[in-house]
């Protein structure tokens, strides 16, 4: 890398905010382990995060001193478990601006998200931005992950609906050329992923908003890898719906999040029926609850949304920002130094700018017949090193970059130079044994 | 666990230079064919069983995977290649139950030739389906040619 003095006056690169990698990295008692004889190297963020202790132990401290169940209780610690619950669902609204925490909904994960907004549009739908039928369209692209795509096939098929997508192009971005083709009067909804599983391309998303907003159609996006690992303002992005999980981001698993416009919410159906979201039950009908609640049926997952809530509150000490930037200069890095390995082929940018730290590659032998990821996986993990291999739930981006399977690395805020330095040897290792 | 277990240079040998691999012309009652997936990675294995009077004469596959996987095929093709059904079935059997055993098993060389270079994969549950995947195959293939319904 060619350094390049920035002149005075001008932003410098020592203004962003960092922090301290091995001060974090002490938080995470699982990344001192080993696998197989050799330290962990843990760069599979992007499929789950590692929790950090104060995560774990806040889960602990309500199941061992605040244990109840919520909304239901007048006991003290119902109030307790219920004030710790709600105070969570505060949290996440602070985190992405959110204008009120009923704004946010708590789901399973980021599929069911997605499928509580896609389950609302019907040809009967009582408020027509949810009607859909023969002759609407529903816009995703080429880049989804199998939860955001899957879904909506389903809606189509339900309603008669057509299903349309955005390309990708061959540096991995999304092929905006015929914007105004695809988004149209006809479109119900568009629903993108904001920061892809596979290619680790951030999608700009303003001129797809704009055109969203002149057909009057609704925009969700899928922030499951973009709230972990940037700054996310709901507001600032002017989206209708927003799914995310709560385990990509530090957080436990079983507890996702749905955030919408309140009044996109209200008019909605709900999508579980049982308890704890109606308002008046009798034998032969039911009124619901206002959202959240609506959308809530059951018991939530109580512990997961205060481990969730933890969660939060240590990105936010840290800051989003300096996360931001230290998984910029971890890409940047690692942009260069796997473009050192003979036979990797980058799938996705190639620059560090409008990308993050999830890079997914093939591998090929000496001779230039491909390394199998499995086979790349196995050598890796047999060294300590966790990628992911397969075709990561988006098939379709796969066989359009004309693979059926990638290997994956991916970071976080406790991923370190000297990790990628491991992956770049390990990647040697592999080539060795399938010389 | 030590890497050279599983990738034993039997295994490597077979990947490199595959037996059985491109599906042969064959047509008849007697062909059948079956194409499985394994839906977590999207490999993938068409193989094509040509039996008669209780043998088999052929077979043949074309697929894609990894090393593990292309290998056990190609490993298949080379044990079960002439062999009458009935032994077929049982070397089959005692593949599908070494892979099983999560490496509790001394395989049988008498049996199972270089399947048995397979012992190591067998430690490693997530590389099981893909040395099973050609075998699970040949087995619905071979159901196909109807040559099953005779041995019972």
């Amino acid at each position: 890398m060619s350094v390049i003095t920035i002149p005075q006056g001008m932003p410098q690169y020592a203004d962003k905010p960092r922090f301290d990698v091995e001060k974090i990295r002490a938080d995470f008692p699982i990344l001192s382990r080993t696998v197989n004889g050799h330290p962990l190297v843990y760069l599979d963020s992007a499929a789950t995060s590692q929790k950090p202790r104060q995560v774990v132990e806040a889960i602990a401290d309500h199941y061992l001193n605040h244990n109840a169940n919520v909304a239901r209780s007048v006991h003290t610690l119902g109030t307790e478990a219920t004030e710790a619950y709600e105070g969570a669902r505060a949290l996440v609204a602070g985190f992405i601006g959110a204008r009120a925490p009923e704004e946010i909904v708590f789901t399973k994960n980021s599929t069911e998200s997605i499928n509580l907004v896609a389950h609302a549009f019907s040809p009967t739908a009582a408020d027509p931005r949810f009607r859909l039928g023969p002759g609407d369209e529903v816009v995703i692209s080429e880049m989804e992950h199998h939860s955001n795509l899957v879904p909506w096939q389903m809606v189509c098929e339900r309603t008669g609906a057509t299903l349309k997508w955005f390309g990708v192009t061959d540096q991995g971005r999304l092929d905006e050329s015929d914007l105004d083709g695809l988004i149209t009067e006809r479109t119900k909804i568009v629903s993108l992923v904001h920061y892809s599983n596979v290619l680790g391309t951030i999608n700009a998303t303003a001129r797809i908003t704009k055109r969203v907003r002149e057909v009057g159609a609704l925009l969700m996006l899928d922030c499951s890898q973009t709230v972990p690992h940037l700054p996310f303002d709901v507001v600032d992005y002017d989206v209708d719906f927003v799914a995310f999980t709560g385990h990509k981001m530090l957080g436990p698993t079983g507890v996702g999040v749905l955030w919408g416009r309140s009044e996109l919410l209200e008019a909605m159906p709900p999508f579980l029926g049982g308890g704890s979201m109606v308002e008046t039950v009798t034998m032969p009908k039911t009124t619901f609850a206002p959202p959240p609640a609506r959308f809530e049926a059951g018991t939530p997952p109580i512990a997961e949304a205060v481990g969730l809530g933890a969660a939060v509150r240590y990105l936010q000490d840290i800051g989003m920002e300096a996360i931001q930037w230290h998984e910029k200069e971890l890409t940047a890095y690692a942009l260069d130094a796997l473009a050192t390995v003979p036979g990797l082929n980058l799938v996705g940018p190639s620059v560090p700018v409008g990308r993050g730290g999830t890079l997914s590659f093939s591998l090929a032998a000496a001779d230039g017949t491909p390394i199998h990821p499995h086979d790349v996986g196995q050598v890796l993990d047999s060294l300590g090193i966790q990628v992911r291999v397969g075709h990561h739930c988006a098939r379709p981006t796969c066989v359009r970059f004309g693979v059926a399977a990638l290997t994956r690395a991916s970071f976080y805020l406790y991923t370190t130079t000297d990790e990628v330095d491991a992956l770049v040897r390990g990647l040697d290792q592999v080539r060795k044994v399938f010389a | 666990m030590e890497i050279d277990q599983l990738y034993q240079e039997i295994i490597l040998d077979h990947y490199k230079r595959p037996h059985g691999r491109g599906l042969q012309d064959a047509t008849g009652e007697h062909v059948g064919e079956a194409h499985h997936v394994n839906p977590t990675c999207g490999d993938e294995i068409t193989i094509r069983v040509d039996a008669q009077d209780e043998k088999i004469a052929g077979i043949s596959w074309e697929g894609q995977g990894c090393s593990i996987s292309q290998a056990s095929a190609s490993v298949l093709h080379e044990l079960l290649t002439g062999t009458g059904v009935t032994d077929a079935l049982r070397v089959h059997g005692d593949f599908v139950e070494l892979m099983q055993s999560k490496g509790q098993l001394e395989p049988d060389e008498e049996v199972l030739g270089d399947a048995v270079a397979f012992a190591g994969v067998a430690k490693y549950p997530a590389r099981v389906k893909c040395a099973l995947l050609s075998w699970m195959a040949f087995k619905d293939a071979l159901a196909r040619t109807g040559a099953m319904e005779v041995q019972s």
